[in-house]
């Protein structure tokens, strides 16, 4: 994780089209900029950021049910319950699963786990909207492979 | 009017719209003025309730590409006989 990045996901350690589900994983940094503010000499990863790191798990399962030919955007947050603290050093477990799949959106059921603990969890809804430029579509394909998973179509 | 009704509850519920002021004949974008972010929280409920997938992005289509007026699936009467129709080329609903 590199919070003030918004990289939120370390590894895709599974992915099942059949299933449209994903299973990330990732460890809090130890330091980060974020935690000068959040709090000073009590580091937690804010509430926000563990919306956002269950929204990409969500998105990179929706980018790779779209082949990744288009690119899912957060548009909805519901039903979100922020469980436990996590501070530097934590081990994540995110995973989700797809919903419900619309014409133009999608929505999945979020969550994060930390030595078999509950988190947090939400349901998500992603809007599904052509990439804005070929570049931005090849950056998320390499992003994508960098935490592990298979872009070929 | 069974579907009509239950889109307008929808719409009245999502919307936060007094659901008096909902009619068959209502644009739910000119008369009811729901955003496109409320009227993605509108299909997700309706392909819920119903068990469907509403076409949106195809209706969006068609009209920005001149093919079809708003009016032709943005009115609720309209929506609602889409709904019916999707409905019976899908009988068994759908879970999600």
């Amino acid at each position: 994780m590199r919070l003030e990045y918004f990289q939120m996901i370390d590894r895709v350690v599974g992915y099942d089209a059949g299933a449209r589900s994903i299973r990330c994983e990732s460890t809090v940094p130890d330091e980060s900029p974020v935690f000068d503010g959040h709090f000073p000499g009590h580091p937690l990863v804010p509430g926000v950021l563990l919306i956002e790191t269950m929204a990409q798990a969500a998105g990179f399962l929706a980018l790779a049910l779209n082949r990744f030919e288009k690119m899912p955007f957060l548009a909805g947050i519901r039903d979100s319950k922020l469980r436990l603290f996590m501070a530097p050093g934590a081990r994540l477990e995110v995973a989700a699963t797809l919903e419900h799949e619309g014409s133009g959106f999608v929505v999945a059921k979020a969550g994060i786990a930390s030595e078999g603990k509950r988190v947090c969890d939400s349901e998500l809804m992603l809007r599904i909207m052509p990439f804005p430029s070929v570049a931005f579509s090849v950056m998320m394909r390499e992003q994508a492979q960098r935490l592990g998973m298979r872009t070929d179509p | 009017m069974s579907t009509f009704n239950d889109i307008a509850d929808i719409i009245a519920d999502t919307c936060s719209i007094d659901r008096a002021s909902i009619t068959p004949e209502s644009n739910a974008i000119k008369d009811l003025n729901i955003d496109s972010l409320d009227f993605l929280d509108v299909t997700f409920a309706i392909d819920r309730k119903f068990g469907i997938q509403l076409p949106v992005e195809s209706w969006t289509k068609e009209i920005s590409d001149g093919a079809a007026k708003m009016e032709d699936y943005f009115v609720l009467g309209n929506i609602a006989r889409a709904v019916d129709a999707l409905t019976q080329a899908s009988p068994v609903r759908a879970p999600g």
